[in-house]
């Protein structure tokens, strides 16, 4: 078929995202943060689409945090990059998937260093064999998470038991998308949809039976930039950017948030606290906040899979208003037994915040 | 309410659709040297004024080019006038002239 107008305009901001045989590397920070999207990121591959996933256990952090705080040099992030590219070379695979989007972003910088200064990456080689002995590939296809969860969001849809709609009203359920800057601010290219218009998340969120609203702090950063967070006194920015975007979309009554990064879900959740804290304030209705999910979360929610199973329990934000949206069947007295029925406490309860 | 070490920042973008940017487009026709400032920052550090007070006249001339309106005209009002400001400008801009003009333009504005 041949394209024409708009579709053709549009095809120079799709990407290629590798079908199988995926070389999987996880996030150091999303595991404490909302432990079970890798899980089920990685459930979702095996189980739901039969897909050759393999994550190393030797992988490490791929330094991201600590080169955008400014404390770990490029040459080292580098060198440390390039072991997991070995670690992949290894196994067999030339598919890289990295979970978190400053990983991927940071990915995708290195990669594109390398393109331009040869002499950088026959240094870095240099680096990694003095200090390992090892030799890597460089990848053939470097996809988000997102991504791979984008590319099959039809497959998700037809094996789907809840959609994202209110099983009440029938209506769509009101999304608002959030995409992690280092996702496509940095190589707009490396995104679908680029900057400009990123569609990782709407094309689930469409697909999935939800509606994406638009408001103006769409774009707006959820404020965790690693230095204003990682210092106390400059927290108020970070602060700050969530409170603008919570403002921004408040009058469009959002059902619920969909992130792709691992700081964008962890500021929009927490904040919501500790902006209710600070000045009484909250964004959902009755007091309640308005939930904030990964895309890994919310395809599990489509799934049907048990929400505590999910981790959807470790969120700040309640996420029983949104199951009962969709008429999600779960069991509010499992909410905190962990995997194995150990019972793991109840969170103490925030003076402004409702369930 | 709860203190966690720091608090919310204010959102201090600027909308220059709702600013008014009269007073800089009038300093413009009246004392044209105004466009020759780099915002250097030597006005202040010379200012007596400045010495003893909070006054800042080279974040005066930032807020007349965003029409920041609010601001200009509580802070004009210490400025004694002494011309030291223009001595000083390594770009010749005639700030004791701005001042004055500014004064003119928001008093008889008002
Ligand atoms: S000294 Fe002159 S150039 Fe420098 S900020 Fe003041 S007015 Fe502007
Ligand atoms: S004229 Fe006003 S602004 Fe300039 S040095 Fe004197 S007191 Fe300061």
């Amino acid at each position: 078929m041949e394209l024409t107008g708009k579709q053709n305009i549009w095809k120079d901001y799709q990407k290629e995202i590798a079908s199988d045989k995926y070389f999987y590397v996880r996030s150091c920070v999303r595991q404490n943060f909302f432990p079970g999207a890798e899980t089920t990121f990685l459930r979702i591959l095996k189980d739901e689409l039969h897909k050759d996933i393999y994550e190393h256990p030797c992988h490490t952090t791929c330094t991201g945090i600590g080169y955008h705080g400014d404390v770990v040099p490029f040459d080292t992030a580098m060198t440390v990059i390039a072991r997991q590219f070995a670690l992949m070379t290894e196994a067999g695979y030339e598919n890289l998937v990295p979970s978190c989007v400053t990983s991927f972003g940071l990915y995708s910088e290195v990669l594109e260093t390398w393109h331009h200064f040869p002499d950088v990456l026959a240094r870095v080689r240099e680096h990694l064999r003095k200090a390992t002995g090892r030799e890597f590939n460089i990848p053939k296809n470097v996809a988000h998470a997102s991504d791979v969860i984008f590319k099959f969001r039809n497959e998700i849809a037809a094996k789907a038991k809840y959609k994202l709609v209110n099983v009440e009203t029938g209506k769509p359920l009101k999304v608002v998308e959030h995409i992690g800057c280092h996702y496509s601010k940095m190589f707009p290219a490396k995104g679908v949809g680029g900057a400009e218009f990123p569609y990782v998340l709407i094309g689930m969120v469409e697909e999935w039976g939800g509606e994406v609203i638009d408001y103006p702090e769409r774009r707006h950063c959820c404020g965790f930039g690693f230095r204003q967070y990682l210092i106390q006194a400059n927290r108020g920015y970070s602060v700050g950017c969530s409170h603008k975007k919570f403002e921004s979309m408040e009058p469009y009554e959002p059902d619920m948030i969909i992130t792709n990064c691992p700081g964008c879900p962890m500021f929009l959740d927490k904040w919501q606290y500790a902006i209710s804290e600070m000045n009484g304030k909250t964004y959902g209705k009755n007091g309640q906040g308005i939930p904030v999910f990964t895309f890994e979360e919310v395809a599990g929610m489509v799934l049907g899979y048990d929400p505590w199973d999910i981790g959807l329990q470790v969120h700040q934000i309640s996420c029983e208003p949104i199951l009962n949206k969709m008429g999600i069947k779960y069991d509010p007295t499992a909410k905190y037994l962990g995997k194995n029925g150990k019972y793991l406490g109840v969170p103490e309860k925030p003076s402004v915040l409702k369930d | 309410m709860a203190d966690f070490g720091y608090k919310i920042q204010e959102d201090r973008q600027i909308n220059y659709d709702s600013n008014d940017r009269t007073l800089f487009y009038f300093l413009k026709r009246v004392e044209p040297s105004i466009s020759l400032c780099i915002g250097c920052g030597t006005c202040s550090a010379t200012c007596t004024a400045g010495q003893f007070t909070q006054f800042d006249l080279h974040k005066i001339m930032l807020y007349v080019r965003r029409g920041e309106k609010v601001h200009i005209a509580n802070e004009i009002k210490k400025c004694m006038l002494c011309g030291k400001c223009s001595l000083a400008c390594p770009k010749g801009v005639n700030t004791r002239n701005i001042i004055f003009q500014t004064r003119k333009f928001l008093y008889s504005n008002k």
